[in-house]
């Protein structure tokens, strides 16, 4: 697993300067909480606190709005983030195999990470690729008519 | 000789390789001008691959890195030669009025926006007064593209005759149904269409700050819009002084973080506060109490974009397009398993049937169609026997459907539908906001009321028909409200799905 870094005096004053370009926003919060998930890879714990004092917003305000969302993770990903399409155009494609060759060959359910810290699977609703699916999405890289054989290649070049 | 070439930016040509074609291109014609325009919609020829040969477009494809040296030959018997793209079957049937610019165009060039039509909606709308803009809005038939189909004028007028100190205009472009991707090769294809409709949105209801709240599974669109705005502003489309007249309009881009429920427009309005996307109770509407408790237009992306072509070219001419209450057109996104899969613009009224059998080619695998979901995940399954359907809002809701974003999904006789059932109940119950009970815990029941079903339960079968009463009666939004319309769908019509694991299971 990937352990899971210092939140130290260098990350808070990176968090600061986030605060400080997006707390005049409208609605500050998610912008906010997408800049530190892109900064750090996730929403460090001790960020939390920082962020619902920064807006005078309750500590239980800002855990309940960062955990209603599924882009947003409480701890790192694997190098290589692998999201799949579910949703029914992709399955009328054949998403459901790729699904389980996936899970298989990683022995990995959703939101889970490789033991060598390779490879994060997570599932998608839609990437608008829907007359070319089954669809992905690599590290933000999308790939569509998706197969075995993409998704090997794909498994083994975040691996090596 | 400088060749003039254009291949997609659009995210289904991207993810079929058009980056690499770009830049294989790039390193074999350093002379050429590449141009990187949205998507014709023809997504299985993609990447298309288009090269100007006097003055006439000409396509190829599905096109890859190791056709790029045949580009010096004859280019007629390229082995991917289309010929000109404007003369193909499908550019030909099409009616492109919302789409008239996207694949045409450079859509970061505000002056290709200019030459072929942009921005003369915009001037004769700040011509008139908000009054007659909302009245001409009305008079055109639009109504909401996101599916809801609540005309936009009557929307525009609510919150134009608000009283507040500050309104906005919030485009929603959280298009999560699957099967639709409309939103996202606008937006893609031609930014500046959904910046000009925003912009007339803003000066018919007094509106001076837009949002566009659009989904981070889409982070080309994302790109463009992004880039598009600042273009815009450069160039006095938006900001202090509209082209220079009276009016104010600025506008900014807002990413969703991958909750489905946040297309609903209530919870789409709490996300953009900084809550979590739970719905909120209507009344109030927001069109009097919207984002930050001030009235708010909520729009889909195709309705705003539709705008500017009824300012360039009247109502009149708009409303004469369509069937019944359904006027104007509807980009038509046929996809699934599905040989020609795409963005196709046309009048409302074309029967269901015609639209899969004939424009679209049937599924991609050569097996017969079996079910169409129009609509997306909360859309019903429409079985050949409704193929006869036309089009239209009123005329799908007759035929306990829906057309919601107008996105059809095709499947072939190999899908089990009782599965479909169960991942309509599945992705209720991981997308469900919390906020109602029916929505929240129906879904849960109705993933394990199917199990029993597949495990051979006939007595299930009339628990599920309640719970989905239940749940359709008594949801607060569409999410818990529609979830009903795929199930009951998948139930009534492919009876044998349910009945065959039931008798399997009692032999």
């Amino acid at each position: 697993m990937t352990a899971t870094p210092v939140f130290g005096d260098a990350e808070q004053h990176v968090l600061h300067e986030i605060l400080a370009a997006n707390r005049h926003l409208e609605g500050a919060l998610l912008p906010i909480l997408h800049a530190v998930q892109h900064q750090f890879g996730y929403v460090p714990a001790e960020a939390l606190p920082v962020i619902a004092k920064d807006l005078n917003i309750s500590r239980a305000e800002a855990h309940g709005v960062m955990s209603f969302y599924h882009d947003f993770r409480d701890h790192p990903a694997g190098r290589t983030t692998l999201k799949i399409c579910r949703a029914e155009a992709c399955q009328a494609m054949g998403a459901d195999d790729l699904v389980d060759h996936a899970r298989d060959s990683l022995a990995l359910d959703w939101h889970e990470t490789t033991k060598d810290g390779a490879i994060t699977l997570e599932q998608v609703f839609c990437l608008g690729l829907c007359a070319c699916g089954p669809a992905m999405m690599v590290d933000g890289k999308l790939v569509g008519r998706a197969d075995v054989a993409k998704l090997d290649a794909i498994i083994a070049e975040a691996r090596s | 000789m400088s060749m003039k070439m254009y291949l997609p930016l659009d995210s289904a040509a991207v993810a079929l390789g058009a980056d690499d074609v770009a830049a294989a291109i790039a390193a074999r014609f350093p002379e050429a001008t590449l141009v990187r325009n949205g998507s014709r919609g023809m997504v299985w020829l993609e990447p298309l691959l288009e090269v100007e040969i006097d003055g006439v477009r000409h396509g190829f494809g599905p096109f890859e890195t190791t056709d790029i040296d045949a580009l010096s030959g004859d280019l007629a018997n390229h082995p991917k030669a289309l010929g000109p793209v404007d003369d193909l079957p499908w550019m030909q049937r099409q009616t492109r009025l919302t789409f008239a610019r996207v694949g045409v165009i450079d859509p970061l060039s505000l002056d290709d926006y200019r030459a072929h039509g942009g921005v003369t909606g915009l001037e004769r709308a700040l011509s008139m007064t908000p009054a007659e803009i909302v009245t001409e809005t009305t008079d055109s038939g639009l109504r909401g593209r996101g599916g809801a189909g609540f005309p936009t004028g009557i929307k525009w007028k609510t919150v134009m005759e608000a009283q507040a100190d500050q309104k906005y205009i919030v485009c929603n472009a959280d298009e999560g149904d699957s099967g639709t991707f409309a939103d996202r090769m606008l937006m893609e294809g031609d930014p500046f269409t959904l910046i000009e409709g925003m912009v007339i949105a803003g000066i018919a209801t007094g509106a001076t700050k837009g949002y566009v709240y659009l989904r981070s599974e889409y982070p080309i669109a994302i790109e463009v819009m992004n880039k598009a705005v600042a273009i815009a502003r450069q160039q006095g489309l938006l900001g202090a002084s509209i082209l220079g007249s009276a009016h104010a309009f600025d506008m900014e881009i807002r990413v969703g973080a991958g909750a489905y429920v946040c297309g609903e427009e209530t919870s789409l309005l709490n996300s953009m506060e900084g809550k979590r996307g739970v719905v909120r109770a209507k009344p109030p509407l927001p069109a009097l109490e919207g984002f930050m408790g001030k009235p708010t237009v909520v729009n889909n992306v195709i309705s705003l974009a539709t705008v500017p072509v009824i300012f360039e070219r009247g109502a009149q001419f708009y409303q004469d397009f369509g069937l019944g209450r359904s006027r104007g057109t509807i980009p038509l996104q046929i996809a699934g398993n599905v040989k020609h899969g795409g963005l196709f613009e046309i009048a409302f009224g074309l029967p269901l049937g015609e639209i899969v059998d004939d424009i679209a080619g049937g599924t991609a695998s050569g097996r017969p169609v079996k079910a169409v979901q129009v609509g997306g995940p909360l859309g019903a399954y429409f079985p050949r026997d409704l193929f006869d359907t036309p089009f239209g809002y009123e005329e799908f809701a007759g035929k306990k459907g829906l057309i919601g974003h107008a996105g059809l999904t095709l499947f072939d006789d190999q899908q089990d539908m009782l599965k479909m059932a169960r991942f309509a109940m599945e992705f209720c119950a991981i997308e469900s906001c919390g906020k109602c009970t029916p929505c929240r815990i129906g879904s849960v029941r109705g993933v394990e009321t199917v199990d029993r079903i597949a495990q051979g339960d006939a007595s299930a079968i009339p628990l599920l028909t309640d719970l989905c009463e239940t749940m359709k009666d008594g949801s607060l939004c569409a999410l818990g409200g529609f979830t009903p319309y795929p199930v009951m769908s998948a139930l009534t019509h492919f009876p044998d799905d349910f009945a065959t694991t039931a008798q399997e299971a009692a032999e």
